[in-house]
């Protein structure tokens, strides 16, 4: 149900689905309302159940039912009129990411165009650009092992409530151990209430926070004095560098007390290396959004944390158990020789180019430069639920001949597109196999429960239908998921029925860890040092520590726009289940009890947001514990999809008040600012006074 | 004497929900009727922590229930190990032990017009299984626990 993709286990009953439950080897039948609501979205008819090809204008919302056979005609009639006219680099497919992206990938660069993209410029790339400016390798290269960690620290991470299964009863075990957890956030949360510190920071500031503790724990000598002279380059600049950042200093920028700041780095440093510093997960928010997370990530450094129990461990694969991997679809094939879009890899050299930074595509598509973007495919991807600004967007998007999501849902996006290829739910397709890194690395698989009843497809059915049409179709050497499988796992020895015992396989019985002494090359930096000064920052002219700048204050009589997550809902697309939607119907926008009061706002007060040019109405929710300087509301809300009848216009979507910040991204790290919006907020004119009807 | 109950872990309890939805899909209920309910009062400082706790509310399966005896066609039961539930055969909808219920636990279902209540989901639990909530509470903290043990 959401991008997680927690494992579950289905029972049925006929075609009904009867039962849903965690996996029983890794999750012990734990899950979560998302993964249990799944039964509601299968007999949820306000989803597209066959293809539709758009008959207004764009998001004009009239659309004509046509057969699959017509709407992959369609879509492959317009590619090819698009590749002959501007060469395939001009066609750009995204894709919401997680373990089964490698055969849309192979799509893409099978047309003959490198650009392949994903979300997460609005998610993890900072913390992603971080990790691979320090280590060399990315944010996914390493596991945190919160369960045998003695104090876990998260900034504004909410490993509570933006759910991810296993590791919340990770982080409830560890607490259950008599571990501590440090909470840092501009407002309480699930989270933060099972903390044995909080934090409550001006918004903006974790990089100063993160500073004055690199500080003091430099100063105390509290750090792994050992790793650090065996792994660390440039350890000297580092000390350098912090010296003006004390923990006085921090405390005053951050709004906190310093012995606070002073007793949690003693604490910590007794800990050590039992303790994880949680370098951010969505971590697009303010301009230093990237350094924050970088001086994160040095913290870690400093606890001397890696590949040790209770710290930060390197994933194994395959190869670490002896096995070949599996066929990778993408790697068979050419890589394109055009280069991306984007302008990563060339004009961005200090980013990664795996997925790129799709909102530079927006760019591309206005400028045309380096050359025409002009075909969208967008695979379970709500740029406009997900990038600030779709009204920005949409003006790109007008410059394109063709615009096709393939969704289990109406996406915003979706309801703006040419044609919406209707993807089955996760209950009633296969997917592709997938290797699940770790310290028992395994292979995963999703195979469906029931058959659809609609006429919709799984993604690797319309993957190779869509490919026969453009001539790639040899990529893609299937015509069953039996044969698709097989072809994959062939080099491992493995079979799919090698699944049936417990829905995935094991690579190992017993953890794998590397000898902790023998770490050297596992650093990908250029000097196989973890680099405190960053090579491929300097080339690009950007500072691999930047000095802090204070954040802005809200103009007079305005908010800093803070959004987050609930257990509930994943994001925008879970909106308009019945059985979530009947847990939460609308978001609420969380405010100060002072602020609240000045405004004369009470709890369940209709309040208007007003972003520049944009205006959203919504209930207050009044809260000593946030922050005077922001409000916040949970994402997701607001939709504006006609045929969602109970998603329709339900409460308000942060991104829709983000007016002009679609270009403004972190020069280092690729992570948009999507903290950097501030509001005007009043009680609403809405409220009645009294009744004056009859 | 009631043999069984259900206890909160409040520790480990992230008031995520899931326990309402594992309820609802278990009995397939629609939209309307939720048999179990999280609730937490406001935060509250507790040495510089703003802290809540979570409670779970689904049904006292009182030792002398006061929905029994108004049912009319003896739809509403208490079995020998405490469990009460309704008959969905016998019940007719008449909705006369939400009224006698002092939490009005039994709720109206639109989907048949009679009356649901948590009835620690009996076919699982004969069946040596434990209660939809329990199995798959998202972090384990909710458990079912047989009295007669301890
Ligand atoms: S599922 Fe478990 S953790 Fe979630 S609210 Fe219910 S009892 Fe609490
Ligand atoms: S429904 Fe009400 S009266 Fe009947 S057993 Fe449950 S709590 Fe007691
Ligand atoms: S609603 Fe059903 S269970 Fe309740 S009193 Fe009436 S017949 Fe009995
Ligand atoms: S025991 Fe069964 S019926 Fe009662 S609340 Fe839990 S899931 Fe619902």
């Amino acid at each position: 149900m959401c991008t997680v993709r927690c494992p579950i286990r289905v029972e049925t009953e006929g075609n009904e689905v009867t039962w849903i439950e965690g996996n029983s080897h890794l999750l012990g039948g734990a899950l979560c309302a998302k993964g249990a609501a799944g039964t509601a979205l299968l007999k949820d008819e306000e989803r597209p159940l066959r293809p539709l090809i758009r008959k207004g204008g764009r998001g004009a919302g009239r659309w004509e039912e046509v057969s699959w056979y017509a709407a992959l005609d369609y879509v492959a009639d317009k590619l090819k009129k698009i590749i002959a006219s501007h060469g395939p680099e001009s066609i750009m497919l995204s894709c919401r990411g997680g373990p089964f992206v490698d055969l849309v990938k192979a799509f893409i660069h099978g047309l003959g165009s490198p650009n392949f993209t994903n979300h997460d410029s609005t998610c993890g790339r900072n913390v992603h650009h971080a990790s691979l400016s320090l280590y060399g390798l990315g944010r996914k290269d390493f596991i945190y092992d919160i369960k045998n960690c003695k104090h876990l620290v998260l900034f504004g991470r909410n490993i509570l409530a933006s759910l991810r299964i296993a590791e919340a009863n990770q982080v409830l075990d560890m607490l259950d151990a008599g571990g501590k957890l440090t909470y840092v956030d501009v407002r309480q949360t699930m989270t933060g209430i099972k903390a044995n510190r909080f934090f409550q920071v001006r918004p903006g500031t974790d990089y100063a926070l993160a500073l004055g503790m690199i500080h003091e724990i430099i100063k105390e000598k509290g750090y792994d004095r050992e790793f650090v002279d065996r792994h660390v380059a440039d350890f000297d600049r580092l000390e350098e560098f912090v010296v003006p950042y004390s923990a006085e200093w921090a405390a005053k920028e951050c709004g906190l007390r310093s012995e606070r700041i002073k007793e949690f780095v003693a604490e910590v440093c007794a800990a050590r290396p039992k303790v994880v510093f949680h370098p951010g997960w969505m971590l697009s928010r303010y301009r230093d959004s990237f350094y924050a997370s970088r001086a994160l990530h040095i913290l870690n450094v400093l606890m001397g944390n890696i590949e040790v129990e209770g710290g930060q461990i390197l994933p194994k694969g395959p190869g670490d158990c002896g096995i070949k991997g599996l066929r990778s679809f993408d790697a068979q094939i050419p890589k394109p020789t055009a280069k991306r879009a984007d302008g990563v890899g060339w004009k961005y050299t200090h980013f990664d180019k795996g997925p790129g930074l799709f909102h530079l595509f927006y760019e591309t598509m206005v400028t045309e430069d380096p050359y025409p973007v002009k075909g969208l495919i967008c695979v379970r991807h709500d740029p406009f639920t997900c990038f600030p600004d779709p009204a920005a967007q949409k003006e790109a998007l007008d410059k394109c001949d063709l615009l096709v999501s393939v969704d289990t849902h109406y996406s915003e996006f979706g309801w703006y597109a040419d044609v919406i290829l209707p993807e089955s739910t996760y209950l009633e397709r296969d997917s592709i196999i997938a290797t699940q890194k770790g310290v028992k690395p395994r292979f995963i698989v999703r195979r469906k429960a029931v058959e659809t009843e609609h006429d919709t497809k799984g993604l690797c059915e319309i993957i190779k239908q869509l490919a026969d049409r453009m001539g790639i179709g040899h990529y893609f050497p299937y015509n069953t998921m039996e044969e698709l499988w097989a072809w994959q796992l062939e080099p491992t020895g493995h079979r799919i029925e090698d699944f049936d015992a417990k829905g995935f396989v094991p690579l190992t019985d017993t953890p794998i860890m590397y000898d902790r002494d023998k770490l050297e090359g596992k650093f990908k930096t250029p000097s196989g040092k973890i680099e405190i000064i960053s090579d491929t920052l300097s080339k690009a002219g950007l500072d691999s520590l930047k000095p802090y700048q204070s954040p802005e204050e809200p103009p007079k009589g305005q908010f800093r726009l803070v959004f987050g997550r609930s257990p509930i809902h994943a994001h925008g697309h879970t909106i308009n289940n019945p059985l979530l939607h009947e847990l939460m119907p609308e978001n609420t926008l969380w405010i100060n009890k002072r602020q609240a009061a000045r405004l004369g706002v009470e709890e369940g007060d209709w309040m208007d947001v007003i972003g520049c040019g944009c205006t959203g109405v919504i209930k207050a929710h009044v809260t000593e514990f946030i922050h005077p300087e922001v409000v916040y509301m949970v994402h997701g809300f607001g939709r504006q999809v006609p045929l969602q009848t109970r998603a329709y216009h339900a409460g308000v979507g942060d991104q829709k008040l983000m007016r002009g910040l679609l270009q403004e991204m972190d020069p280092a790290g690729g992570g948009l600012c999507l903290c950097e919006c501030f509001v005007s907020v009043r009680r609403s004119s809405k409220n009645p006074k009294r009744r004056v009807e009859l | 004497m009631n043999k069984y109950l259900i206890y909160l872990n409040t520790k480990r309890c992230i008031g995520c929900h899931a326990c309402e939805v594992h309820c609802k899909t278990n009995k397939r209920l629609p939209v309307g009727p939720i048999l179990c309910e999280i609730s937490h009062e406001p935060l509250k400082a507790v040495r510089g922590v703003p802290k809540t706790e979570y409670r779970f509310r689904s049904c006292y399966h009182c030792e002398d229930p006061y929905c029994v005896p108004v049912c009319p066609t003896g739809a509403m039961q208490k079995r020998e190990d405490g469990i009460v539930f309704v008959d969905q055969e016998r019940c007719i909808g008449c909705m006369a032990c939400v009224g006698a219920c002092p939490w009005a636990i039994p709720k109206h279902n639109p989907a048949t017009n009679k009356v649901v209540k948590c009835d620690y989901c009996l076919d699982r639990v004969d069946a040596g299984l434990k209660p939809a909530c329990v199995t798959r509470c998202t972090t384990h903290a909710l458990k079912f626990v047989s009295l007669v043990e301890i």
